[in-house]
């Protein structure tokens, strides 16, 4: 049985919505970050799911995906580090805590 | 093309790219790491009058399989990226905070800034787009961070970190609905995706959300929010650098993308843009009137000046395509400009308060003079450079028809003139707190110098960047 292309995007799209109202209601930095890391799976199921029904050379979308892996790996890095630094001269990792600059 | 041949074109890019490593090799031997800033700015001139092999009045060339394309487009923003980065470059040789145990990576960061900001200009395929923009994204964190000891930079690094995350994110959603509905991720094959296609509706959302990431980059409203942060914490030459740089090839790219892949539904984004210019012009010049600190108000100003070049973009016209090119060129002059007098007084006074102004002829007759010029070209007064910018801007929306536009423009331009104005009453009526001399040293002096000669040139000889901008555009 073949699973239908809408279901797929279905899929990604409720991946997506999640992502964002995760950044939207997240406190905590760390959580932010899981969150974005959701987006950029949905983008994920959309490039494979796509590259499978309309894409023109099958690989486009994966090699895609490969890339957005390895991307969100080089971002994870540095917002962990920049959190790492942020923790240890703030203690917190909240971010209605971290309020140096403001308008 | 395939790679080895792409090769002979591609070595600008190069010697761009060894001069980085070399740089970062430089590092270990000597001890004063100044000269690796001096080596930075000569392999950034190097690179910006590199011979290039092949004439680009014909075709473009599409080098590496298209994944990057070189045209004469390519080449302006390219001699235009580095000319930002050497100016940048030369006024953080003598920036006060930089410690010299961390000044060489920073040189090494710069140099390759550069290159992603260059792939920025030259992508024409959707996952070029997407990783030449992160390159820059994560390399512009990294700088914004790169004072160890300030509480304040790590913040404002953070934010900018989850801010654009978030939007590049949001950006690739985009993509991954336009590939989907084209079957292909290069720009012109997107082209030929018409109204009456089964995915007409997917391609507008696709595109709305693509404007996100992209409006991101270039701060436009509502996704401005990380720039007054960033601009005020990151280090000064950095703020100078984030505040022209990457906007000028998020404009690029911009440009690049609904030119070449979005021109058939123009009649749809350009009202959508038109909103956001106004929107974001006016969020920027109402709140750059209440700043008290110059780099946040320089800050607010550079979000309101997007605002205009906005305008150039949504009109899409024969006067704003190659305005929004010369309005870029004049806006690096100027805002690099006034970035390095805030460079020179923030070295003495170790102050970025507004207060720290207040009678600056006095103590600095030549700073004052120079920051004024800038503010007015920042105002859009003749015969500075910003003038010509917006005569082109404004022009083309005229010309569009876009009237509403026009009057929006012209009302914040009044608004814009009161902070800017602001800054020159403070250096030159109000009396001084602190008698300090201030110092000028050698790399800044220079850097003021050409930055000056710049925004004149711009505004006295318009007509050589304009042609410099037509053959760039082949028009």
């Amino acid at each position: 049985m073949i699973i239908p292309l809408e279901h797929y995007l279905i899929f990604g799209a409720v991946l997506f919505t999640i992502g964002i109202y995760g950044i939207l209601v997240r406190r905590n930095i760390i959580g932010i970050l899981i969150s974005i890391e959701m987006i950029l799976n949905a983008v994920n199921v959309n490039l494979v799911a796509f590259s499978r029904s309309t894409s023109a050379s099958p690989e486009t979308g994966q090699i895609f995906a490969i890339f957005v892996i390895a991307l969100a790996a080089a971002a994870a890095v540095v917002g962990l580090a920049l959190v790492l630094a942020l923790f240890r001269v703030r203690k917190t990792v909240l971010t209605d805590e971290i309020t140096l600059l403001k308008w | 093309m395939n790679a080895t041949e792409s090769l002979r074109y591609f070595l600008p890019e190069l010697f761009l790219l060894s001069g980085a490593l070399i740089s970062l090799g430089l590092d270990l031997f000597v001890r004063n790491k100044k000269l690796v800033g001096f080596f930075a700015v000569l392999v950034l001139l190097g690179t910006a009058v590199f011979p290039q092999v092949s004439d680009l009045a014909g075709k473009p060339l599409e080098l590496f399989y298209g994944f990057f394309t070189l045209d004469a487009y390519t080449c302006f923003f390219r001699v235009l990226t580095v000319l930002i980065l050497a100016a940048t470059v030369l006024i953080s040789i003598s920036y006060r905070e930089l410690s010299p145990s961390e000044e060489g990576e920073y040189y090494t960061l710069l140099l390759l800034t550069g290159f992603g900001l260059i792939l920025m200009a030259a992508s024409t395929n959707l996952l070029m787009i997407f990783l030449s923009v992160e390159f820059v994204s994560l390399m512009s964190y990294i700088l914004t961070g790169f004072l160890r000891k300030s509480h304040k930079a790590k913040e404002a690094a953070m934010k900018y970190l989850l801010y654009g995350s978030a939007a590049s994110g949001i950006m690739l959603f985009g993509m991954s609905l336009v590939f989907g509905a084209s079957g292909s991720l290069e720009l012109s094959i997107i082209r030929n995706l018409s109204a009456t296609a089964p995915f007409y509706g997917v391609t507008l959302i696709a595109l709305i959300l693509f404007l996100v990431g992209l409006g991101f980059k270039i701060s436009m409203a509502p996704f401005h929010m990380w720039a007054p942060d960033v601009y005020e914490a990151a280090p000064t030459p950095v703020a100078a650098f984030l505040t022209v740089a990457p906007k000028a090839l998020g404009f690029a790219l911009m440009m690049r993308v609904l030119s070449t892949g979005f021109l058939w539904i123009n009649w749809k984004w350009s009202p959508l843009l038109m909103g956001l210019s106004i929107l974001t012009m006016t969020v920027g010049n109402v709140t750059a009137i209440a700043q008290t600190n110059i780099k946040r108000l320089l800050a607010y100003s550079s979000i309101a000046q997007a605002g205009y070049i906005l305008m150039g973009v949504c009109t899409f016209n024969e006067t704003g395509v190659p305005g929004v090119l010369i309005y870029l060129v004049a806006y690096a002059f100027t805002n690099l400009g006034a970035f390095t007098v805030v460079i020179m007084v923030s070295n003495s006074t170790k102050s970025d308060e507004l207060l720290s102004y207040a009678g600056l002829a006095k103590r600095a007759p030549f700073l004052a003079a120079s920051l004024t010029v800038f503010m007015l070209s920042l105002a859009g007064i003749p015969p500075l450079a910003g003038f010509i910018g917006k005569f082109y801007v404004f022009s083309s929306a005229i010309q569009a028809g876009y009237l509403t536009l026009a009057v929006a423009a012209a009302v914040n331009s009044a608004i814009a003139a009161f902070y800017y104005f602001k800054v020159v009453r403070l250096m030159y009526l109000v009396p001084e707190e602190t008698p300090e001399k201030i110092p000028y040293p050698l790399p800044l002096t220079l850097a003021l110098g050409l930055l000056l000669i710049g925004t004149f040139a711009v505004g006295l000889a318009p007509s050589v960047f304009i042609k410099a901008v037509q053959t760039a555009l082949f028009v």
